[in-house]
């Protein structure tokens, strides 16, 4: 099968699939941490700049903003375009990425992303009030289910799916992993509190990832630190853990053309997630190896960017 | 229930109007069309409006209009009346359109060959020496079939008798085709049950003849040539266009950077498998733009050494470099014996009548009443740097007999023409009569093809001539109805 794809349209479907995903998290994350600070008890101090936190973003915050408040940090994650991570300028990164694509994209696509990010940026206000958060950010992540719907169905099963597949589930991994972290500096400091948050945040942590009922499905068990660490991390049924995301992610590769180093790497940290077993423990090392996992996660976009995005690269 | 349009009061003036031929008389096309907006109230007209607006927006057809401040996207301009015209009528502009764009091609191919119509007197030599878009670097080559201009845009407008003129002859990189295909698709979701009782003629063949006229053109004769659509990137005010058609043909859109010409003079793109060969290039960059190599040495938007696999044969351009040699508003005054030159055939549509600046008794006339005509320059497109002589200032008369004085060669004037009116939805409910034009597409290469109508650009601006969308105009879509 003899099959075209320009260097640099896989580059932009790959990162359409990215920022796609990104926005749908990113969406989540702020409807279950709203979610979250409803059920803290008092005297535990858990602020909403977490959220900044977790996405390595207190720089671009700070620059921004003194007050660490929820209107901030909302704004901040949903709105802000200072923010490369925000909801809204992930969409309009995904939506630029789909014009530049269109070709290779089903056709509805465009007009779908086009009218999610209208639709974000028209509305944003209610997404920053609390009022009317909830519905706002659930139309959003709809609007997401919809476009992967869209290439799921009515897509070829061609380059441009796989780069799109590796764009989404290296996306996932890396928030997998994020989340997990987030979840066991929560607890970390709130280990002073005489209160047992432990169930609540690990339920929240599993929300985030839409993996509470795939995880009481699969574990028949109770929601515990090491429980859901494990699931997210080594779960090989749900698709927003990091091992079924890597697994999705070497089949994609398998079938790209010049693969073989990206798939090393690939292999590499795979291996290391499954025989990785300090669950019992999830203080700092835990929070070191999350941060390795993600060093190696962008290693491997590096690769990527390498192996088929880069230009120069032509005379073989 | 609140009554419709009153076709009464809907006042046409003394131009011709497309679809009302006297108060409240539909022509013969369009009666399907009036009787149907008769039985629609204001507020459902409204509804229609707001309809179509809300799916351009979520289609994201659009427009890049370049201003001071930067590039602004614009959503596209539609007005939901289509304009109707009949289908015998049509297949009379079909065949001009056609023989007007044979000759043409017959001419730039004699232009860089042996020049036989300057030899032979029909064209003044001093016109070519003069010409602008002449390139000494296409003088020799042969494309194939002899074709240089494979896609034309020709603009069309009626004058108040009702006869179809051509304006002008768009050969280098024509825009819009794309916007005849979506306004069509708007107006089927808008207007559904027309389409019903009248014989619409479909125009969504387009994408596969041009895929057909692209095709044969590849200089490797295989079975699947690949064709790529060449675009300036993103910030192109018909970037849309591009994307378009390269999905609709299902072919790579690329940019300058994507393409490289190898030691071997053949032309490939960047893939993620490494290079491949193009074949076939319908490129939507001027020619200045084309090859650094050659013209313009500061294009980042080209490919180095294009111009070197094409005059080898290794690679088709479409359209090929120089064909803009045609499209000189200069020149065009000449088509009319161009088509007699080389067809010996009399032209089917006539041109407007037109001055040339260049000779001096000609001048003296358009000198002394640029209060009546329209001044164009000879290399503009998209209605930039003319002059509509009665919409004009003192100044701006002035001004022009200045640049005419300074560049005789570069103006020509014509008659401002009582273009021709359809009724355009204004406020809310109410139809007014808008001047339009009519932008029909050919295609050549081996065999002939026109666009079922064309594009049709409205100027909304009530009494404005100017229909151009980088200058306020919009469009509406065209229906060749059979009966």
């Amino acid at each position: 099968m003899t099959q075209i794809m320009l260097s640099r349209v896989a580059e932009r479907v790959y990162w359409m699939a990215r920022y796609l995903e990104r926005a749908e998290n990113t969406a989540r994350m702020v409807g279950v941490y709203a979610n979250l600070l409803l059920d803290m008890p008092r005297g535990i101090d858990l602020s909403w700049y977490s959220l900044v936190d977790i996405n390595d973003t207190g720089e671009a915050f700070n620059e921004r903003y003194k007050n660490r408040d929820e209107r901030n940090v909302v704004k901040f994650m949903l709105a802000d375009d200072t923010n490369g991570n925000s909801m809204l300028t992930s969409l309009k990164m995904a939506r630029e990425n789909a014009r530049t694509s269109r070709d290779v994209v089903p056709q509805d696509t465009w007009e779908i992303v086009n009218e999610l990010h209208l639709f974000a940026a028209e509305n944003i206000q209610r997404g920053i009030n609390r009022g009317q958060r909830h519905h706002y950010l659930y139309e959003i992540v709809k609007g997401c289910h919809q476009i992967s719907g869209l290439f799921a169905n009515s897509m070829n099963k061609d380059s441009a799916s796989e780069f799109i597949r590796l764009g989404r589930t290296l996306e996932r991994a890396d928030m997998a992993t994020r989340i997990l972290d987030a979840g066991a500096a929560v607890i970390l400091a709130a280990e002073e509190s005489s209160t047992n948050i432990s169930q609540i945040v690990w339920g929240n942590v599993l929300r985030s990832l839409d993996a509470y009922q795939p995880f009481l499905r699969d574990e028949r068990g109770p929601v515990t630190g090491p429980a859901v660490a494990r699931f997210l991390l080594a779960n090989e049924l749900y698709p927003r853990t990091v091992l079924f995301s890597l697994n999705r992610l070497g089949k994609a590769l398998a079938r790209l053309p010049h693969s073989s180093e990206p798939r090393q790497i690939a292999t590499v940290i795979k291996d290391r997630v499954i025989a990785f077993d300090g669950y019992q423990d999830l203080g700092t090392s835990f929070r070191g190896y999350m941060n390795e996992l993600q060093l190696q996660l962008a290693s491997l976009h590096d690769c990527f960017a390498d192996t088929w995005f880069a230009l120069e690269r032509n005379d073989d | 229930m609140k009554k419709g349009i009153d076709w009464k009061k809907y006042k046409i003036d003394y131009f011709y109007d497309e679809l009302i031929s006297a108060a409240g008389n539909p022509r013969v096309a369009g009666r399907q069309l009036v009787n149907h907006l008769a039985s629609l109230s204001a507020e459902e007209l409204e509804n229609r409006r707001q309809t179509a607006e809300a799916t351009i927006r979520q289609m994201g057809i659009s427009f890049t209009v370049y201003t001071e401040e930067g590039n602004i996207d614009r959503a596209w301009p539609f007005d939901i009346i289509p304009r109707t015209i009949s289908a015998t009528q049509w297949q009379v502009t079909a065949d001009g359109l056609k023989q007007r764009l044979k000759a043409l091609n017959l001419f730039i191919n004699d232009l860089y060959h042996d020049q036989n119509i300057i030899k032979d007197g029909v064209l003044p030599a001093h016109i070519l020496k003069q010409s602008k878009n002449f390139r000494p670097e296409c003088v020799g080559v042969t494309p194939p079939y002899g074709v240089w201009a494979h896609i034309c845009g020709t603009d069309l407008v009626r004058d108040e008798d009702g006869k179809f003129y051509v304006l002008e002859d768009n050969l280098r990189v024509p825009s819009g085709v794309s916007y005849m295909l979506e306004n069509r698709a708007i107006t089927k979701r808008v207007l559904p049950e027309l389409f019903e009782h009248d014989y619409i003629l479909p125009v969504g063949d387009y994408t596969a003849q041009l895929f057909a006229t692209l095709s044969s053109l590849s200089p490797r004769k295989i079975k699947q040539p690949e064709i790529v659509v060449l675009t300036p990137g993103i910030y192109n005010s018909a970037y849309f266009e591009h994307a378009y058609l390269a999905q609709q043909m299902g072919v790579e859109l690329v940019e300058g950077s994507d393409l490289v010409v190898a030691k071997d003079d053949c032309v490939y793109m960047r893939t993620i498998s490494g290079l491949e060969r193009v074949d076939v290039i319908y490129r939507r960059i001027d020619d200045l733009f084309l090859d650094p190599e050659v013209f313009n040495k500061d294009s980042v938007l080209g490919v180095p050494g294009l111009m070197r696999a094409w005059q080898k044969g290794n690679v088709a351009l479409a359209n090929a470099p120089g064909a803009g040699v045609a499209d000189d508003k200069v020149v065009y005054a000449y088509v009319p014996d161009i088509i007699r030159y080389y067809l010996k055939q009399e032209p089917i549509i006539p041109n407007v009548k037109t001055y040339l600046c260049d000779d001096p008794k000609q001048r003296e006339y358009v000198l002394a009443n640029l209060d009546k005509l329209v001044v164009k320059p000879a290399n503009e497109s998209g209605g930039y740097g003319m002059m509509v002589g009665p919409h004009a200032t003192k100044t701006e008369h002035a001004k022009f007999a200045r640049l005419i004085k300074a560049n005789p060669r570069n103006y020509i004037a014509q008659p401002t023409l009582k273009l021709s009116t359809a009724p355009t939805l204004v406020g809310s409910g109410s139809l007014e009569p808008r001047h339009l034009d009519l932008r029909p597409f050919i295609l050549q290469s081996r065999e002939l093809y026109v666009t079922t109508g064309g594009l049709t650009r409205v100027a909304m601006k009530k009494g404005s001539l100017v229909v151009n969308s980088s200058q306020g105009g919009g469009s509406k879509d065209t229906w060749i109805v059979d009966r």
